[in-house]
C-alpha cells in the first residue's frame, strides 16, 4: 500500500490537478448544477441566520433539524407505497399531489423538531441566563443526540433510493442540458426565500423579529412577547429546512442517511456566514454563491476538493470581509 | 387610588441588591420625576415597572391590579410604555418602522393614523425623516423617535427614562417643554432624570433615590427649594 501511494505521488502530482478545460468545458453544467445545490444550502442557511441573528446562538443542531426533514419526505413516498426499485411512471397531477404532501410532512417534521428542540434544549437554559458557551456546548449535544436517535432507530446504513422522478433535461442552455429536478429545486427555493424575506420585512410578527433581533430589551418594551418570538423564529427556519430536505431527496435519493446532515449542515452554515450572518439575502447569495463555486472547484482541481474550496472560499471572503458579503443585517448592530 | 403603586419593591442583580424596600405612588394625570446620582437605582426602578427586570421583594400595582410578576409584553398592552435610556432606537429601522414598532401591542389599529399625527405635531422633526434610518439620527432626533415611539402605545402611564441625557442645552429645553405638553393632553409621566433642576420644576411631586432606597418625597418646588437637595443635586453650594 505504501509502495502505491508512493509511485502516485512520484508520477507527478495526480492528487491535485489544475484542469482550465474542465472547468470551461463544463462551465454552464456546473452553474446550473451549483446553483440548484445552493439553494438547497440557502434554504438551510436560513435557519442558521434567522437563530443567529435573533439568539446569537449558532444552532449546530439545524442540520439534523434537516435530517428529519428528509426522513420525514422519505417515509412520506414510503407511506404512499412507493417502494426502492425503478421509477414508477406517474401522471403529471398526481406526481405533483405526491411532491406536495412529502413537502408538507417534511416542512411540519423539521418545523416541529426545531421547535422542540428550543423547548427542550435552549429555553431552560435561557430561563437560567447560561452563558452562551453552554448555548455552544448544548446544541452540539443535541445534534449528536438527534443523529443517535436516527442511529438506533434506522440503523447506520442509508435507506434504499426511492425516486418519484428521474432527473431528465427539460430544455437546453448554452448546450447545456437543464434537468426538471434542477428546475423544481431552484424555483421552489426562490418562491420559499421571497415568502421569507416578505414575512421578515413586511409582517408585524417579522418586524418583532427584527427588533428581538436589533435590541431584544427594547423590543420588549414594545409589547414583543420574546419567548414567542424566538419559538417562531425556530419554526421558520425548520419548516424551511423542512423544504430543503424534500428537494435533497429528490436529488440524492440514496440520501436519507442519519448523518446526511452533517456536510450539508455545515456548507449551509458556511453559506450564512459568506453572504452575513443574520442577514436572509446574504444566506441566498452566500448559498447560491457557495454551491457554485464548489462545482467549478471541482472540475478545475479535482473531485476531492469540492469541499475544500467551500471553506478556502469562505476564509479568503471573510479575510476581506470579516462580516461577509452583505454584512449583519437582521441583527444589525447591538451597538 | 394611584395609577401606580410600588410597595416596598426590592432588585437584585445576582447578589447586588439595586433597589431595596422602595415605595412609591404616581396619581393619574401627574408628572411624577425620581432624581438621584449615577448608579441610584433609577435605570432599575424602571425596568422593575415595566417588567424586564424581575422582582426580588414587594409589589407592582397598576389601576388596581397587581402586575408584579404579570409579563412584560402585557404590561404594554395594560398602557405601561417606556422610552429607555440611551433610546433603545433600533438602529437598522427607518423612523416610521420605529414608530410601529411602538403601536406594536395595539389592537386598534384603524386609530394608529391619529397617534402618528400627535407624534408628528408633537416632533415635527420626525415627520422629515420617516425613512432614515433610526441609527443614522443625531442624539437629540433619537430621543424625540424614541418618546414618539413610546406615545405610539397610546400609553396611561409614560415612563421616561433620562430623556435630556447626553442632548445638546436647546434639546434639553424643548424635551422638558414636550414632556409638559404630552402631560397636558392626559398622559401621566413617571420621568427619570439627573437634570434635577429642569425635571423638579416640571414635576408635580419627586422622590429623590439614593443608593438603592427613596431618601425624600415632596412636590417638586418643595425640593426645588430645599438646600440640601440643592446642595446635592442642583449643584448650588
Ligand atoms: N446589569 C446589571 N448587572 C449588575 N449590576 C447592575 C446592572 N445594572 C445595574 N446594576 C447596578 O445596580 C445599581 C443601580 O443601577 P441603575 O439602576 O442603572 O442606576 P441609575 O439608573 O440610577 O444610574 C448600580 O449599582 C449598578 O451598578
Ligand atoms: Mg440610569
Amino acid at each position: 500500500m505504501n509502495h502505491q501511494v508512493v509511485t502516485y505521488l512520484a508520477e507527478g502530482v495526480d492528487w491535485i490537478r489544475f484542469d482550465v478545460d474542465a472547468l470551461l468545458g463544463q462551465f454552464w453544467n456546473n452553474t446550473i448544477e451549483g446553483l440548484s445545490q445552493g439553494s438547497i444550502y440557502a434554504l438551510v442557511a436560513l435557519g442558521y441566520t434567522l437563530v443567529y441573528g435573533v439568539l446569537r446562538l449558532i444552532n449546530f443542531a439545524h442540520s439534523e433539524v434537516f435530517v428529519f426533514g428528509v426522513f420525514a419526505a422519505y417515509f412520506t413516498f414510503y407511506g404512499l407505497g412507493f417502494r426502492p426499485g425503478p421509477t414508477v411512471t406517474l401522471g403529471i397531477g398526481e406526481l405533483i399531489l405526491f411532491l406536495l404532501l412529502a413537502l408538507i410532512a417534511a416542512m411540519a417534521v423539521s418545523g416541529a423538531t426545531a421547535v422542540v428542540l428550543e423547548r427542550v434544549a435552549y429555553r431552560p437554559l435561557r430561563r437560567r441566563n447560561a452563558p452562551s458557551l453552554v448555548f455552544l456546548i448544548t446544541a452540539i449535544g443535541a445534534s449528536f443526540v438527534m443523529q443517535q436517535v436516527l442511529f438506533i432507530w434506522r440503523g447506520g446504513n442509508a435507506e434504499q433510493a426511492i425516486r418519484l422522478l428521474r432527473p431528465e433535461p427539460v430544455f437546453t442552455v448554452f448546450n447545456t442540458a437543464v434537468t426538471n429536478i434542477q428546475i423544481i429545486t431552484v424555483l421552489a427555493a426562490l418562491v420559499l426565500l421571497v415568502v421569507a424575506d416578505t414575512f421578515i420585512n413586511r409582517t408585524r410578527l417579522g418586524r418583532g423579529i427584527r427588533a428581538v433581533a436589533q435590541d431584544p430589551d427594547t423590543a420588549t418594551l414594545m409589547g414583543v412577547n420574546k419567548e414567542r418570538v424566538i419559538m417562531i423564529t425556530f419554526l421558520v427556519g425548520g419548516l424551511l429546512a423542512g423544504a430543503a430536505a424534500l428537494f435533497y431527496l429528490m436529488k440524492i435519493p440514496q440520501g436519507a442517511s442519519y448523518q446526511g446532515g452533517f456536510l450539508l449542515g455545515i456548507k449551509a452554515f458556511t453559506a450564512a456566514v459568506l453572504g452575513g450572518i443574520g442577514n436572509l439575502r446574504g444566506a441566498l447569495l452566500g448559498g447560491l454563491l457557495l454551491g457554485v463555486v464548489e462545482n467549478y472547484g471541482q472540475s478545475l482541481f479535482g473531485g476531492d476538493w469540492r469541499d475544500i474550496v467551500a471553506f478556502v472560499l469562505l476564509i479568503v471572503i471573510l479575510m476581506f470581509r470579516p462580516t461577509g458579503i452583505l454584512g449583519e443585517s437582521l441583527g444589525k448592530a447591538r451597538v | 387610588m394611584a395609577l401606580l403603586e410600588l410597595s416596598t419593591v426590592s432588585v437584585h442583580y445576582g447578589r447586588i441588591q439595586a433597589l431595596s424596600d422602595v415605595s412609591l405612588t404616581v396619581e393619574q394625570g401627574e408628572i411624577v420625576t425620581l432624581i438621584g446620582a449615577n448608579g441610584a437605582g433609577k435605570t432599575t426602578t424602571m425596568r422593575a415597572i415595566s417588567g424586564i427586570r424581575p422582582l426580588s421583594g414587594g409589589t407592582i400595582t397598576f389601576d388596581g391590579e397587581d402586575i408584579s410578576t404579570l409579563r412584560a409584553d402585557l404590561r404594554v398592552v395594560r398602557g405601561i410604555s417606556q422610552s429607555p435610556e440611551g433610546r433603545g432606537v433600533f438602529p437598522g429601522m427607518t423612523v416610521m418602522e420605529n414608530l410601529d414598532m411602538g403601536a406594536y401591542s395595539r389592537k386598534d389599529r384603524k386609530n394608529l393614523a391619529e397617534d402618528l399625527d400627535r407624534v408628528f405635531t408633537l416632533f415635527p422633526r420626525l415627520a422629515e425623516r420617516k425613512n432614515q434610518a433610526g441609527g443614522t439620527m443625531s442624539g437629540g432626533e433619537q430621543q424625540m423617535l424614541a418618546i414618539g415611539r413610546a406615545l405610539m402605545a397610546r400609553p396611561r402611564l409614560l415612563l421616561l427614562d433620562e430623556p435630556s441625557m447626553g442632548l445638546a442645552p436647546q434639546f434639553i429645553q424643548q424635551i422638558f417643554r414636550i414632556i409638559t405638553e404630552i402631560n397636558e393632553q392626559g398622559t401621566t409621566v413617571l420621568l427619570v432624570e439627573q437634570n434635577a433642576q429642569q425635571a423638579l420644576s416640571r414635576a408635580h411631586r419627586a422622590y429623590v433615590l439614593e443608593t438603592g432606597s427613596i431618601s425624600r418625597t415632596g412636590t417638586g418646588q418643595e425640593l426645588l427649594n430645599d438646600a440640601s437637595i440643592k446642595e446635592a443635586y442642583l449643584g448650588v453650594a
